[in-house]
């Protein structure tokens, strides 16, 4: 037996193993290069992603006002000066707007003309008069210079998406609207503002008027419904089927039974929530209490298998220490086995949440794409939810809506990080090494 | 020479046969009673009707070569082979003349009365007070905070570990060295003030120096509690029993005065296995 040096015969070990290193080393070097080429791929389409979104969304968080002089004419609002709250409400506000305007365009005559002319403003105009007049009768006899928004075809000239240099009959806005929206910006009467309509409103048919807050609340209501159903049915059942349960045929079967119904596609679910929740139990439809009890079904499996999961990970020598000095089964489970088990379990719930936040098609069975203007207030009322908003505006017509459309995944994309780092969060702060 | 012990050993495996223990099972004052005990994994026959007495006050070694069904003997002593669903166990093994197999025997009063510190520290990942007061607390030992301090001080003392913890027994038991650990857990189990405490191979990942550490506490803990120790070390058993129990695939096969055993085996096996000659 000789040492093999590096440079030794043919038959030795060592210049074997130094004939195969260079194949055995670009084999190496190929198979890091894949790694890193389908992270930068997958970055790339990433980036892209949210490159593409946010620069077509980040406009809807502006929107365009128009400064007006508004004079709160006494005779129109309240000619008999009762200042009584019904006559206040029901007051033509919309006159009020028309005759300002008249007063900055007074060329307009012609009566087709003129309607054209008060297309200028927002509907939503008329309701900020009213309201300010409701909170305020005082204002009632003054003139007062206002900011009100303008209509989302001006918006949109605004924001540059409407070619000016197109021909007239191919554009949504004349020569004359821009015509008469360029001397507003002239006489400084144009201003981008922030949007806070659009995180404070809830849906509409004009995009100027249309907010996000309604479809958000929807969410956090069925959300909130999916939780408290999914969580404490989804830990009780893995604890049961993992540390009480005997292993049995029954088992097994609930076991296949969980596992499969976490591959059902979502839809089968909404047909579920229609045919049982609707037709059996008659809950209202487009609820949140209703799409969160669909939404749960859909998590419950999700839950149930990372909490599994969860268990198993805890090592049975904890198990045995504990039932060793005579801590029964539910002690042991209780007192240990759980709360070792808890931050996986919380992150397999807030990842199955997150799932359910973005979910649209088992809601569209039950009625939640309905169009919604209210803000719903409790569980029972009708409601949409994020991913079903921004569906519904990316089917509307509007230019506008394209904006808004992006603003509104922006959101929901912010949501699913928030509740994902919320995970990572909750893992690193509860795990515990032995 | 070789081959004829090989057959003999052979011989033993096939044995179906009730066979006889050599030595002395039975005791004057025995704390637990064993008579028949045969422990089944579905269809292995992991234990061959055993019958030994474990004395009261004594440390009592087991030993053998691996895979011999000392340490699933010693599981039977406080059921803790229940956890298995394929485990099956016949025969008596009774405390106070009562079978604590018998189907109104209350486990965790048995867990109460006959507590384990396993092979690996196994500490909670919590402080080392809450450890030691796990016990207590569950099965309701202490009145009130006064007296939990307390019995946590003494189990402390009691497993020598009082010295080094006493001024952090808020930080994790998980923190503290292997043997540490391990006293720990013998801290953990006469917490809840047990009458007998099974031992399974407490010191085998451990170093020397904490090794002799723990003997030496079992050696004080003698004289308040039964002790059954099972040991890959011959010389452990040695050192820290009174009277062993050689194991050979899963039957009894001498029991004996400590002493006896180590000079003076009765048995073929036993002393092929004391000599180094297998095992």
């Amino acid at each position: 037996m000789s040492q093999s040096a590096p440079n030794a015969p043919n038959n030795s070990t060592a210049s074997r193993v130094q004939a195969g290193l260079k194949k055995r080393y670009a084999q190496e070097r190929r198979f890091r290069f894949y790694g890193v080429l389908a992270i930068t791929l997958s970055l790339l389409f990433l980036s892209f992603l949210f490159f593409n979104i946010s620069s077509k969304g980040y406009t809807a968080f502006q929107q365009t006002f128009i400064q007006i002089d508004v004079h709160f004419d006494e005779n129109k609002i309240d000619p008999d000066g009762t200042r009584d709250s019904e006559t206040l409400s029901s007051a033509n506000y919309g006159g009020l707007i028309k005759s300002s305007l008249r007063s900055i365009f007074p060329d307009v005559k012609k009566r087709k003309d003129k309607k054209k002319l008060y297309k200028l403003l927002s509907p939503g105009a008329t309701f900020q008069l009213r309201e300010m007049v409701m909170n305020n009768p005082d204002l009632i006899g003054t003139t007062a210079r206002i900011w009100v928004p303008a209509d989302d075809d001006y918006d949109m000239l605004m924001k540059g998406h409407i070619d000016r240099t197109l021909p007239e009959n191919e554009r949504r806005l004349k020569d004359q609207d821009i015509a008469w929206f360029d001397h507003l910006i002239e006489s400084n009467a144009v201003e981008k503002r922030f949007n806070l309509t659009f995180f404070t409103a809830g849906d509409s048919r004009e995009p100027e008027l249309a907010g996000i807050w309604g479809a958000l609340v929807g969410s956090l209501l069925t959300l909130f419904i999916t939780l408290i159903i999914c969580f404490p049915l989804g830990v009780a059942t893995a604890v049961y089927l993992e540390e009480f349960a005997p292993q049995n045929r029954w088992t097994d079967l609930i076991e296949v039974n969980i596992n499969n119904l976490a591959a059902v596609p979502s839809i089968i679910f909404g047909l579920l929530g229609l045919a049982i929740f609707i037709n059996v139990f008659h809950l209202p439809r487009s609820a949140p209490i209703l799409g969160g009890l669909v939404l749960a079904l859909m998590t419950l499996p999700t839950i149930i298998i990372a909490s599994r999961t969860a268990l198993k990970s805890v090592p049975p020598s904890i198990r045995q220490a504990s039932l060793g000095i005579g801590a029964s089964k539910m002690q042991t489970v209780m007192f240990h086995v759980l709360p070792l088990a808890m931050p996986g379990m919380l992150t397999g719930t807030i990842i199955g949440m997150a799932q359910a936040l973005g979910e649209t098609a088992p809601l569209l069975m039950i009625g939640m794409v309905a169009f919604i203007v209210d803000i719903p207030a409790g569980v029972t009322d009708p409601a949409t939810v994020l991913p079903v908003q921004i569906f519904l505006w990316a089917d509307s017509p509007e230019r506008a809506f394209v904006e808004k459309t992006s603003a509104a995944i922006m959101v929901l994309l912010a949501f699913l990080i928030a509740m994902n780092s919320l995970a990572i969060f909750l893992r690193k702060r509860f795990e515990k090494r032995w | 020479m070789e081959n004829s012990n090989t057959a003999e050993y052979n011989s033993i495996d096939t044995d179906d046969q009730p066979h006889k223990t050599v030595g002395q099972v039975t005791v004057d004052n025995p704390r637990i009673i064993c008579r028949g005990v045969n422990v089944y994994y579905d269809e292995k026959h992991a234990i061959h009707d055993v019958t030994i007495d474990i004395g009261s006050n004594e440390v009592i070694a087991m030993i053998g070569p691996s895979g011999c069904g000392k340490s699933t003997f010693l599981r039977c002593l406080n059921r803790m082979n229940d956890t298995i669903a394929s485990c099956k166990v016949s025969g008596d093994i009774l405390i106070d003349d009562r079978n604590i197999y018998d189907k109104n025997m209350d486990v965790v009063l048995l867990r109460a009365r006959v507590g384990m510190v396993f092979q690996k520290p196994n500490p909670f990942p919590k402080s080392i007070y809450e450890n030691v007061a796990f016990g207590p607390r569950i099965h309701g030992l202490a009145n009130n905070k006064a007296e939990l301090d307390e019995i946590i001080h003494t189990s402390l003392e009691k497993a020598g570990l009082f010295k080094e913890v006493k001024d952090r027994l808020d930080q994790p038991g998980t923190a503290l060295s292997g043997g540490q650990q391990q006293r720990l857990c013998i801290a953990r189990a006469i917490a809840v003030d047990p009458e007998v405490i099974l031992m399974d191979e407490p010191c085998s990942a451990l170093d020397p120096i904490a090794t002799a550490i723990i003997e030496q506490l079992i050696d004080e803990l003698r004289e308040q509690y039964t002790i059954v120790i099972v040991t890959h070390s011959m010389q452990q058993a040695a050192r820290v029993s009174q009277r062993t129990a050689y194991f050979h695939l899963g039957k009894l096969i001498e029991v004996g005065p400590t002493e006896q055993i180590f000079t003076n085996p009765q048995h073929k096996l036993t002393e092929d296995y004391i000599t180094g000659r297998f095992g």
